[in-house]
């Protein structure tokens, strides 16, 4: 039943679009019915699987990154407020900037290759990352403070002991969050300069009007977004398990 | 072990406690009680060294309170287990903070005399609130401190449980007593467990009387002998 209803979800809409085509007899170059969609990803399913490898690869070291750079960012954060109130607005006018703006920039410092993907990446997923971890950590019930504070704790210890893992659940939250955003944040530094991955395909596919084409490179990239999201759900089941309650 | 001399404490202009006077012995468990509000539970912060006096002294083994000691634990009013935790690792927790090196032996043991044998891999959130509160306790005898403050431990507990708690925190302090300063707003809790009950008077907290505890241990809840000391502290309370 936990699989078969998303499934079933899937097929109907799947159905309803098929459907549309036919009764409307819509032109395959403005909306591909799926079966053209499916065609067309037979025609290269080498080259496009290679290219949707590339765009994951992009995504996941982006994210990966981010974790590395955001969840310290957060403890300075948190553990100082001279740092809070120096670079927090900053975070937030980063954040606030659209990232399609920046886009264009990155790739003239970091050219056509995939650093500037990655770069793209963090840049989309940092924020939310540092968000959650900040404000979990600093979520902290006050007991478990007292009780810390009651054992003359250092701050390291009342850092790595109790608040990083009274966080870990909200940490998750942005991290769900952050995921599905690395994917985008990939598409839109491949689809300013780029000569792989899926984005470049759909760009590509735009100039040729091969709109089925596109639609399979998209197909792909919503499929590596829920696989990535469900991924981490599963991960974040092993890893903490106490905050299911 | 413990002495408080004119102890007065305010915050946020709140004058909570007013001219302390109070002398724990070794082996001495002292009960606090008074209404809510009364300070009671700043009186414990104080001499745990989480706050510190606006006036007066107080000293642990001879040497004045200036921050939390090691040789005493604190039992708050909840459990504050670490939900990431097992019950064992919960326990552990405050040898790992004051670097005391392996305890696991003794936290075997001082889950078993709980009750908790067999518990020891559980996360806390499988267990109820006076399991929980067992562990709590367990935690804080883990560190073998020579003070123990308790901050309304059994509260928020059911009655049953409340009454088979207070009874296993009797157990506990007939066979290794220690310094305890036990803060209720239970009469039968600090009659059953106290050598001696400080009855503090509200706004500002000040002692109102001290009253001796004088009956034979083990001592049971719904005694006798001990109607008459609840009957003279609920006169107490009326008149605090």
């Amino acid at each position: 039943m936990r699989t078969a209803l998303p499934v079933l979800g899937l097929l109907a809409i799947i159905g309803l679009w098929w459907l549309a085509t036919i009764v409307f007899g819509i032109e395959p170059l403005l909306v591909p019915s799926p079966a053209d969609v499916v065609a067309s990803f037979l025609e290269l399913p080498g080259y496009l699987l290679e290219q949707a490898l590339i765009t994951l690869w992009e995504a996941v070291s982006g994210f990966g990154l981010s974790i590395v750079i955001g969840v310290p960012l957060a403890l300075l954060i948190v553990g100082s407020r001279v740092l809070e109130r120096m670079f927090y607005p900053l975070l937030v006018a980063l954040n606030a900037v659209p990232k399609v703006a920046i886009a264009p920039i990155v790739v003239v410092w970091f050219g056509f290759g995939i650093s500037s993907k990655v770069l793209m990446v963090v840049l989309v997923c940092i924020f939310p990352i540092v968000i959650s971890t900040a404000s979990g950590m600093k979520s902290t019930p006050s007991e478990l403070v007292e009780l810390f504070r009651s054992l003359d704790a250092t701050r390291t210890h009342e850092f790595f002991k109790l608040r990083l893992w009274h966080a870990l659940p909200q940490i998750f939250v942005g991290l769900k969050v952050s995921i599905t955003l690395a994917v985008i944040g990939a598409v839109i530094g491949e689809f300013v300069g780029a000569d792989a991955g899926l984005g470049y395909v759909i760009t590509v596919s735009g100039g040729s009007a091969d709109t089925s084409l596109a639609f399979a490179a998209m197909a792909l990239l919503a499929i590596i977004s829920v696989a990535l999201f469900y991924g981490l759900t599963w991960v974040e089941r092993k890893l903490v398990p106490w905050a299911e309650v | 072990m413990i002495t408080l001399s004119g102890v007065s404490h305010s915050f946020g202009g709140v004058h909570a406690l007013d001219g302390i006077d109070l002398e724990v012995g070794e082996h001495e468990f002292v009960a606090v009680i008074g209404r809510s509000g009364c300070g009671k539970s700043t009186l414990l912060r104080l001499v745990a060294g989480l706050l510190t006096p606006s006036r007066g002294r107080i000293l642990v083994a001879g040497s004045p309170v200036t921050r939390p000691r090691r040789d005493v634990s604190v039992m708050f009013q909840r459990p504050a287990l670490l939900p990431w935790r097992t019950v064992l690792a919960n326990v552990l927790l405050p040898t790992e903070i004051l670097g005391l090196g392996d305890h696991r032996d003794r936290a075997h043991e001082l889950l078993e005399l709980a009750g908790l044998g067999g518990f020891e891999k559980r996360l806390p959130h499988e267990l109820s609130g006076g399991m929980q509160q067992r562990v709590s306790l367990c935690r804080s005898l883990i560190q073998s401190p020579q003070v123990m403050l308790m901050d309304e431990p059994f509260s928020a507990l059911d009655a049953i449980t409340r009454t088979e708690l207070s009874e296993e925190l009797q157990r506990v302090q007939l066979a290794r007593p220690r310094a305890v300063v036990f803060v209720t707003h239970s009469i039968d809790e600090a009659v059953l467990l106290a050598d001696r009950i400080v009855v503090l008077s509200p706004r500002p907290g000040r002692i109102h009387r001290v009253v001796e505890v004088d009956l034979p241990r083990p001592r049971a809840l719904g005694q006798v002998e001990l109607d008459e000391v609840s009957r003279e502290l609920r006169g107490l309370l009326v008149t605090a």
